[in-house]
């Protein structure tokens, strides 16, 4: 009776991850398939070809890339000493910090827009007419996502005793941040990365507003001129960011020597 | 001259005075114990020697030299914490290594050091492993490695063996008395277990509401506690309240008792008797027979084995309740509700003004 009912739930449960599966690949595969197919007539890589020749692809691909590496750049440098902070001397004002990441998500992007242009008027050309006032906007944009998953890397670990242990041992604050604490958040740094990297390739509203000409914005333009051509474009995006990601963690994951097998409890 | 001072510390959190004017000096080479319960400031003394904590008043002085304001990055104080401390991203080694570099030490000089710690920690053959893959206690050895490592002038040690299982505990703090000892450095231990801090020191200051109630060996923590606190706090004790009358006895209730520190008081003074289980004797008596001269009569209430003796709870009929540990050989003789006799040796009897209290 009760291999029965295993059974059963075996069943069940197989049938929801494919389900689950299906919900997220149909989709992929019905875009494969239009962008496989520019006529009716069979299948044909014209639009993938049509795409990869236009230099507008290549060159606003590697201007989000740049702006998605600054905007890393920009967010951990002003967000990793701040998280360590709050939680180290000023706990008291998480609550106020946790309020302010959701700001990003209820403030309308031309409301943001509008603010950013305002508001930096007066910092020299080069800032204000270059794209790094974007990257400004980007790092808004991102700081909820950089903020929690460096705050839920920096609760999984003990930063008072270990900063405290790095200090009695004659460890200065940067010292402490630097060889104690930045190694042991990686998970956390990489999850931020991910987001910000992913976040900023498929940001749309900011990019159309200030008139820079990010992968976002051609993907909109290729999708009101070439119907397959938008599909694939879909396509090869959403690839470019999956190996980017796989490129970081590849990278982080060799960096981390022989830290990541466990020999069980040694007691 | 003291090699490690606290001159007057106080120390307020909201008004709570964390430490209220304490003071108490170290050796060089002595091994200091701060007991107490939870709350009294144990801990706080030491993370103000470690400088994470500044004091409203006083002064740390360590061989002369007023470290109160001086950074903890400063201060080369080894500590060992309650909490596991070792940096995850780092093996043993690398965690023993680590003072050393940031002194600048050279490659070799570190790899040699290590290994010399390492070895005396009994952890040589782990210095590759990662925390993780270790147990609690060879963590904290690892700690101990580390913290000893930068030669520190004090070892700072807040409640190590916490986190640990009773016999790891007991093995680690043999350890630390022996590698103390061994390498002559002056030591400060906070914990709240009576048993460890009177194992390992060679002197203790029982802590109560953030000052030292009794600063003293060991055995005379023991044997003859300044205050009733530090008698409740350290093992058990009886408190009698009793009378003082004439040629070395007190009243207790109906009986006339033998105690020899009260010769030289007044008759009719008030004062706490107080007496260890282990001083009192036990004898069976028939039923509704009475105590003979100079102890106390009452029934058994409870008996509980603690391995080689059993202490044996009882109620006297007017004057509340004495216990007594007998060898757990005998204890069979005293059943619960069996008419008892308990007395005890007049010169094993402490004695504390009832003001005091």
């Amino acid at each position: 009776m009760a291999a029965v009912r295993k059974r059963r739930w075996l069943t069940l449960g197989v049938l929801w991850l494919a389900l689950a599966t299906a919900y997220f690949v149909v989709p992929l595969l019905a875009t494969l398939q239009f962008s496989l197919q520019p006529s009716r007539t069979g299948f044909s890589l014209d639009a993938y070809r049509t795409i990869l020749q236009d230099p507008g692809f290549r060159q606003s691909l590697f201007f989000s890339f740049k702006l998605a590496v600054f905007t890393v750049i920009i967010s951990l440098v002003l967000l990793v000493p701040t998280a360590y902070w709050v939680h180290l001397k000023l706990p008291r004002i998480r609550p106020v910090i946790e309020f302010l990441t959701i700001l990003p998500f209820v403030i309308p992007p031309i409301v943001l827009v509008v603010g950013l242009l305002q508001g930096f008027r007066w910092t020299p050309t080069w800032f204000y007419g270059g794209y790094l006032i974007l990257v400004v906007g980007y790092a808004v944009l991102a700081f909820p996502y950089v903020y929690r998953s460096l705050d839920a890397g920096l609760r999984a670990i003990d930063i008072h005793t270990l900063s405290e242990a790095a200090q009695s041992l004659g460890a200065r604050q940067s010292t402490v941040l630097f060889r104690v604490i930045l190694p042991n958040l990686r998970a956390a740094l990489l999850s931020a990365a991910f987001l910000t990297l992913a976040l900023v390739m498929g940001e749309f509203t900011m990019g159309q507003l200030m008139q820079f000409p990010t992968f976002a914005v051609y993907i909109g333009y290729v999708g009101q001129t070439q119907a397959t051509g938008a599909a694939a474009l879909s396509l090869l995006s959403f690839a470019i960011t999956w190996v980017a990601m796989l490129g970081i963690l590849f990278a982080a994951g060799r960096g981390a020597g022989g830290r990541t097998a466990q020999v069980g409890g040694v007691h | 001259m003291p090699y490690l001072e606290l001159r007057n510390v106080t120390k307020r959190f909201t008004n709570v005075a964390a430490l209220d004017d304490v003071t108490f000096e170290l050796e060089q080479g002595e091994f200091f114990s701060m007991l107490g319960p939870s709350g009294c400031g144990k801990t706080t003394a030491l993370r103000i020697v470690a400088g994470f904590e500044s004091p409203d008043e006083g002064a740390v002085v360590v061989d002369g030299k007023d470290l109160t304001r001086t950074s903890p990055n400063r201060r080369d104080m080894g500590m060992v914490f309650q909490a596991y401390s070792l940096f995850p991203n780092m093996t043993a080694r690398q965690n023993v290594e680590f003072g050393l570099r940031i002194r600048g030490r050279s490659a070799d000089q570190r790899k040699d050091r290590a290994g010399e710690l390492l070895e005396l920690v009994g952890l040589s053959a782990q210095g590759d492993r990662y925390p993780y893959q270790m147990s609690g206690g060879q963590q904290q050895r690892v700690a101990l490695a580390r913290a000893l490592a930068i030669e520190p002038k004090v070892l700072l040690m807040d409640e190590p063996l916490s986190a640990l299982d009773a016999r790891v505990r007991v093995s680690l703090r043999e350890e630390i008395r022996r590698i103390q000892t061994e390498l002559g450095i002056t030591a400060l231990y906070v914990t709240h277990d009576q048993e460890e801090a009177l194992s390992i020191s060679d002197r203790v200051a029982v802590m109560n509401a953030g000052k030292p109630e009794q600063i003293a060996p060991p055995l005379q923590i023991y044997a003859e506690p300044a205050t009733p606190f530090v008698a409740e706090f350290v093992g058990t004790m009886n408190r009698l309240e009793a009378t003082v009358a004439e040629s070395g006895t007190v009243r207790y209730g109906g009986a006339q008792l033998g105690v020899d520190a009260v010769r030289g008081r007044s008759s009719g003074d008030r004062v706490l008797v107080l007496v260890r289980p282990e001083s009192v004797t036990l004898e069976s008596l028939a039923d509704g027979g009475t105590a003979p001269a100079g102890a106390l009569s009452g029934r058994v209430l409870s008996g509980v084995f603690l391995g080689p003796v059993t202490r044996i709870k009882v109620e006297t009929p007017e004057q509340g309740q004495i216990s007594a540990d007998v060898p757990s050989a005998t204890a069979g003789r005293f059943n619960v509700g069996a008419n008892v006799s308990a007395r005890f040796d007049s010169a094993h009897a402490r004695v504390l003004d009832l003001a005091a209290e």
